[in-house]
This record gives C-alpha cells, sequence and structure tokens, in this order.
C-alpha cells in the first residue's frame, strides 16, 4: 500500500472514534507538555546561570605576569638559565594571535586624587570634601590632614561593557578608548558631592603619580632618587593632573576579579589610562628594585572567547614561560550539575509521557478488538500483514505528531505563564533583575515532537503486530 | 463496461488437501485428503451440509488459510508454497470473495469499499475512481455509490460485495454462500449476476447448502460431508 493511501486510511480510522483517540492525543500532549515544561525550566535556568557567570567575567580571564617578578622586593632571584621573556607589547600581539583568544589588555591599576574642579581649584592645597570620609578606599590621608580621596583607577576595554557590574550604570559606557572619560562608583562619588547624579557630564580631575621615562643624560634630580643604580633606564615619578569628563556612575563595586575591574573606585577607558603613564600598584613595590619594568607590562589580561578554552590558552601562555593565574573554569562544574539536573527533570518529564504511552497502546488494542472484522475482510482483498501493521503505526503516528505538537504549544503556554508569575515576584523583591527562567530553544520544540512520535511508534509496535497477525478466517468467522 | 481480463479463468487442482484444526486436545478434521480439480471457466457449486467443511476448503483455495497436507495449484501456482506475502498478492489479484455476511467496511461508503482493494494493490489514485464506479455500473449499483452499507438493502449490499471482488479483475471468483442472507428473488438476480461474469470467462465456485440454486446455474457439483468429497450426490441432503 502507498504511504498516501496509509495516511489516508489512517486519517480516516483516527477520525471514526474521535472521541477516543482525542483523548488519548490529549493524554500524550500532556505528557509532552510536562517534558518541555521540565526541560525548558531546566535549560532556563541553565543559560541563566551561564550567562550570569560570563557576564561576572571570573571564568574567562587569563592573568599574565612576567616569569621574573612573582618573589617580594626582597626575594630571591630564581636561578634560571635563560632570562623569562618580557611582557611587553611583542608579548601582547603573540598572546592575542592564539586562538581563542578575544582580547589581550594590559592591567593598569593605579591610586589617584579625584576633584571636582569648582569645590577645590586646581593648585590649592587639598581641602577635605563635603564627606569627612571614613571610607576604606581612602588611605592615603596624608599627613593628618582632612582626607585627601584617593581612588584605585582601573583601565578598562571596550568590551568590559558586558560585565554585570554595568548592567545598571547610569550615564554612559566609555565612547572610545582613548576618550578623556571616567566611570564613578556611586558610593564613592557621594564623597565628593552630596548629590552624585549631578557629576554625570560635569568634568572632574584626577591627580596623579605619573612615572616616566628620563633622557639618558639622567640628570634631574628625580632620576637620581629613584633610578640612578639602574643600568637600564631611568625614570621619573612626578604629580601630574588630567582633567576627564564623568559619563557614567555605577552602582555596586565592580566585582569582576581578574578581569580588571578589582576594587577600583573609578574606572577610565584602557587607552587612556596608558596614555596617562600612571605609577601603577606593582611598579610601587618594584620601584627600588635594580631592574625596572622597562617598557613592559606589570600585567595582561586575556580573555577568552570561551570559558572552555581557558586552560589550553593558558598553557600555551606558559609555555612562553609566563606566569599566569585563572580561576578554574567553573561552567564545567556547572554543565556537569545542570546536565544531572536535565536528566532528572527529563525523567520525571518523560513519566507523563510513559503513562500517555500506554494509552495509545490501549487505545490501539481496544482498536484491534472493535475493527477485527474489518482487518479481516481487509485481508481477505488483498491487504498484506505489513499493510495492517503499517496502517496501525501509521495511527499510532499521528496520534504522536499530533499529541507532541499540541503538547510543546502547551508546554511553551505553561512556560510563558511561569516566566510572568517569577518576573511579578522578581520584581517585587526589588533587588533582583527580572529574568527568564525559562527557554524553549526549537531544538526542544523538534526533539519533542520526534520523542512523542517515536514513543507513539514504539507504543504502537505490539498493537500493530497483533493486528497483522490476526488470522482472516477467525476474524471473519462470526456474524 | 464490461469486466476485462477474465477470458482466461484459472484452474483449480486440489491434492490430498487436508486442515486440522486442534480444539484442546481433540482434532477437528475439516477437510480430509479431497482430491479434485475444475478448469478454467467453470461454475461449479460445492455442496454439502453445515460443518461439512467446504467453507474450510474454500478459505485454503482463497489463500486465507494454509493446509495441514497436500496442495492447492491455482493458475499453475501452489499455493502451499507461497510466503504470507504472496498469498497477499495472490488474494488482491488473482481472486475475487464474496461472503454471505458481504462484508463491506460499515464506516466507507459503497464506492470508498469497491476501492479498497485497489488501494492494495497500488493501483494509481487517478484510476481507481474511474474504475469503482465502472465496476458498480455493472453490478446496478450505479446510483448509489455515495451511500454507507448500512443504508442500502442486503441485496444492494451484494451487489456492491460483487463489484469489489471483481474491480481488480480477478480470474477465479470464490462465493461462499453468496445468497445466504437475502430473500429468494434479490437471491436470483445476485446469481443471474454471477453466472453472467462466469460467461464472460471468470472461473466461480461456489458454496451452498441450497442445492436447487446449484442445479440452476452451476455447471458441475462437488458434495463434501464431514470434510470428505461424496461421489454420489444422492447422499448430499438438499
Amino acid at each position: 500500500m502507498k504511504a498516501g493511501d496509509l495516511v489516508e486510511l489512517a486519517g480516516r480510522n483516527l477520525r471514526e472514534s474521535v472521541l477516543r483517540n482525542s483523548l488519548t492525543t490529549v493524554g500524550i500532549s500532556v505528557g509532552v507538555a510536562s517534558l518541555v515544561a521540565m526541560l525548558s525550566l531546566g535549560i532556563g535556568l541553565q543559560h541563566l546561570a551561564s550567562s550570569r557567570l560570563a557576564k561576572s567575567g571570573l571564568f574567562d580571564s587569563i592573568y599574565v605576569t612576567s616569569g621574573r617578578r612573582m618573589q617580594g622586593p626582597n626575594g630571591r632571584r630564581e636561578n634560571r638559565k635563560t632570562p623569562p621573556p618580557s611582557l611587553d607589547e611583542g608579548a601582547r600581539q603573540k598572546m592575542a594571535r592564539f586562538a581563542g583568544v578575544a582580547e589581550v589588555y594590559p592591567d593598569v591599576r593605579f591610586p589617584a586624587e579625584l576633584k571636582v574642579p569648582s569645590v577645590d581649584a586646581a593648585n590649592s592645597p587639598p581641602r577635605a570634601s563635603v564627606e569627612a570620609s571614613t571610607n576604606a578606599s581612602s588611605g592615603h590621608s596624608g599627613e593628618g590632614q582632612p582626607s585627601r580621596e584617593y581612588q584605585l583607577i582601573s583601565g578598562l576595554p571596550m568590551s568590559a561593557r558586558q560585565l554585570e557590574s554595568f548592567d545598571n550604570m547610569k550615564g554612559e559606557y566609555f565612547s572610545s578608548p582613548d576618550a578623556a572619560e571616567i566611570i564613578l562608583q556611586s558610593e564613592e562619588a557621594k564623597t565628593l558631592t552630596d548629590k552624585p547624579d549631578d557629576l554625570l557630564g560635569k568634568e572632574i580631575v584626577l591627580r596623579y603619580a605619573s612615572r616616566h621615562l628620563l633622557n639618558d643624560d639622567g640628570s634631574s634630580s628625580a632620576a637620581s632618587e629613584y633610578g640612578a643604580a639602574s643600568e637600564l633606564s631611568v625614570y621619573a615619578v612626578s604629580p601630574k593632573e588630567a582633567t576627564l569628563k564623568v559619563v557614567g556612575l555605577v552602582e555596586s563595586k565592580a566585582d569582576a576579579g581578574i578581569r580588571g575591574a578589582g576594587s577600583a573606585g573609578a574606572y577610565v577607558p584602557i587607552n587612556l589610562a596608558l596614555k596617562l603613564e600612571p605609577m601603577q600598584m606593582t611598579q610601587v613595590r618594584l620601584a627600588g628594585d635594580r631592574d625596572p619594568l622597562a617598557n613592559n607590562y606589570s600585567a595582561l589580561i586575556v580573555r577568552a572567547t570561551r570559558s572552555s578554552q581557558v586552560e589550553g590558552i593558558e598553557n600555551q601562555i606558559k609555555q612562553l614561560g609566563y606566569n599566569t593565574f585563572s580561576l578554574l573554569d567553573a561552567t564545567r562544574n556547572l554543565r556537569r550539575f545542570f546536565a544531572i539536573l536535565d536528566l532528572f527533570l527529563g525523567i520525571f518529564g518523560s513519566l507523563a509521557l510513559a503513562v500517555a504511552s500506554l494509552g495509545i497502546i490501549n487505545t490501539l488494542v481496544m482498536s484491534i478488538l472493535e475493527r477485527r472484522r474489518e482487518i479481516g475482510i481487509m485481508k481477505a482483498i488483498g491487504a498484506s500483514d505489513g499493510d495492517v501493521q503499517k496502517l496501525f503505526f501509521a495511527e499510532a503516528g499521528a496520534m504522536g505528531i499530533f499529541g507532541g505538537a499540541v503538547g510543546v504549544l502547551l508546554g511553551w503556554i505553561i512556560g510563558r505563564v511561569i516566566n510572568f508569575g517569577t518576573r511579578v515576584y522578581m520584581q517585587r523583591q526589588q533587588q533582583f533583575t527580572p529574568d527568564d527562567v525559562w527557554l524553549v530553544p526549537l531544538w526542544l520544540v523538534l526533539g519533542a515532537i520526534g520523542f512523542s512520535v517515536i514513543v507513539s511508534l514504539l507504543a504502537g509496535l505490539y498493537p500493530a503486530a497483533r493486528a497483522a497477525r490476526l488470522d482472516p478466517v477467525q476474524a471473519l468467522r462470526y456474524d | 463496461m464490461p469486466i476485462q481480463n477474465t477470458s482466461h479463468g484459472a484452474a483449480i487442482r486440489v491434492q490430498g488437501l487436508a486442515r486440522v484444526y486442534r480444539m484442546g486436545d481433540s482434532e477437528i478434521r475439516a477437510v480430509n485428503d479431497v482430491t479434485f480439480s475444475i478448469e478454467a471457466g467453470e461454475f461449479v457449486a460445492l455442496l454439502g451440509t453445515s460443518g461439512s467443511g467446504k467453507s474450510s476448503l474454500l478459505n485454503l483455495i482463497a489463500g486465507l488459510d494454509t493446509p495441514t497436507a497436500g496442495s492447492v495449484t491455482v493458475a499453475e501456482r501452489d499455493l502451499a508454497r507461497m510466503s504470507r506475502e504472496e498469498l497477499a498478492r495472490y488474494r488482491r489479484s488473482t481472486v475475487g470473495m464474496v461472503f454471505q455476511a458481504f462484508n463491506l467496511v460499515p464506516a466507507m461508503t459503497v464506492l470508498e469499499n469497491v476501492e479498497l482493494p485497489m488501494r492494495f494493490a497500488e493501483v494509481p489514485r487517478e484510476h481507481r475512481m474511474e474504475r469503482a464506479r465502472a465496476a458498480l455500473e455493472r453490478v446496478g449499483l450505479g446510483h448509489r455509490v455515495d451511500h454507507r452499507p448500512s443504508e442500502l438493502s442486503g441485496g444492494e449490499q451484494q451487489r456492491a460485495s460483487l463489484a469489489r471482488a471483481l474491480v481488480n479483475h480477478p480470474s477465479l471468483l470464490l462465493a461462499d454462500e453468496p445468497t445466504g442472507n437475502l430473500d429468494s428473488r434479490t437471491g436470483t438476480e445476485i446469481m443471474d449476476l454471477i453466472h453472467t461474469i462466469n460467461k464472460e470467462g471468470t472461473t466461480v465456485l461456489m458454496v451452498t447448502h441450497e442445492r436447487p440454486l446449484a442445479e440452476r446455474y452451476a455447471s458441475r457439483f462437488i458434495f463434501l460431508r464431514d470434510g470428505k468429497l461424496v461421489e454420489d450426490p444422492a447422499e448430499v441432503p438438499a
């Protein structure tokens, strides 16, 4: 029998006892809906968790330092035959070319003093800001004077916009990597003015220590003070100022660990930070050393496109002779956890489908009893065993397709309702940003319908075989 | 339109045929060492009382049942050697069957019932309706094609059943008590129809217990009692 006839006859048979077959199909739908609901919850939660982790910036970055500087300022030299490679622009370019590396940027963090120009004139001695701060970050309060607002300033690449910390920022992110712009932490901004929001768009003065290379003659007094002992180069450290425009305010402290943000109180674009040539925290420590960091970076941050690639990239960098640091790939464990969660959700979801498949078996077996005579007639006028078997298979498959399609729709609706509920709840809780905990990807839709058809066909195996085996003589014997 | 391709009725040779049913511990020899042959184009009546084994014999020739022993050769092919698939093909192409109880599918219209064997024979869709209508015209049922069997009289149902049996142009028509559920006038109409079909070349083997009917239409009789052939027609009560 041709496929078209098979479908036609199966459809006719299903319509013939429409109530019973509809109920069976609804049973499958409920089973599929519960499977879809369970799995999409698991997938949604996984997506939520991994996107949160990705946004934290903790697990896709490698912190790279030069191989020679891991001991303390007075530490012993490592006895290496070859000197470790320097962490310069060439090294940065090389790492940027590794597969899976999204970007490489230097870690620039430096202490600086922030001033609002209208309050503090440029050259006047520092006055007490309005709120005499006991803030922890104002550690350098100087010689008993009222506090100067020292902040740790961090240079950030444009990609840091994706970090969770900037999700709810006021104002804008940096317009370019070179822009003379700054983003302040709201809490820190309060130490500058009563109304931090008013700072947006205003200019602010950054006072910092600049460390720059002197000419070879090294005649400067600063050079003799800081770098006279060096055979290589001579640096001067001098106070400098830069006027920056406040473009944004961020609510929380960026807890972005090694992605550079650290516990900084303000952020500037990375290229601007490099151009300022600030004296960095690590350089303070190394300032008295015989071998200052020449043109090297104190540290580089290598960002991978995927957290799963971190380990491979890290090994490559280690082979170049650098020290590296990264957090363990937490997403790997997360994925394992969610695989198990999905499995359990899937099993529970499938239970309803298993019950529904019993419904199919029951319906088709009943149908065989009812259509005993009809099967006998079909065989007498030329239907083969295979024809009869395929007919019952087609009926089971049709119930599977309809049940699957309706079930996916049902599951999707349930998901929307729960999404709506959780959004309302999270909004009421205030401190959470509303998120979708429910995700129905296309593969789940197709997979659920496919699974439903497969389960239905499996359920149809026994009835179809039984119908095919039916003895036409027996079936036609009784009137 | 006349029924086509029926000019060569199939010859049947039955050799030592036996069919034994097991009912618990006892054996029932429904057909017991039967040997006979029918020439192509004959109209043969198979006579016997109820339980004489005539329906069992007909089912064996129809390929619906497989013999315990012996052979049935129709159109030079031994049914006992055929696979189930080959038997199905034989039933849809070589044999047409008519039953006492008509055995139309109640959920289908008359036209759909007649179309059904062509679905199994994979006749192209575009030819089916035409052939089904022609077959129904042939049996005088052209005006009731869209009715369901339950809306038809017994005679009309048997006509529809005949149209279905003939639509794939079989060379052998097997009729199991075709007039058993009909009044005598309608029965006569059906027998006239079967007679015409036979005249056009189809071999007919008809099971009946009505001797007068058999004598009126059949060219030859085969008598069966307790599963065995009986030579003397007198031994078979009318």
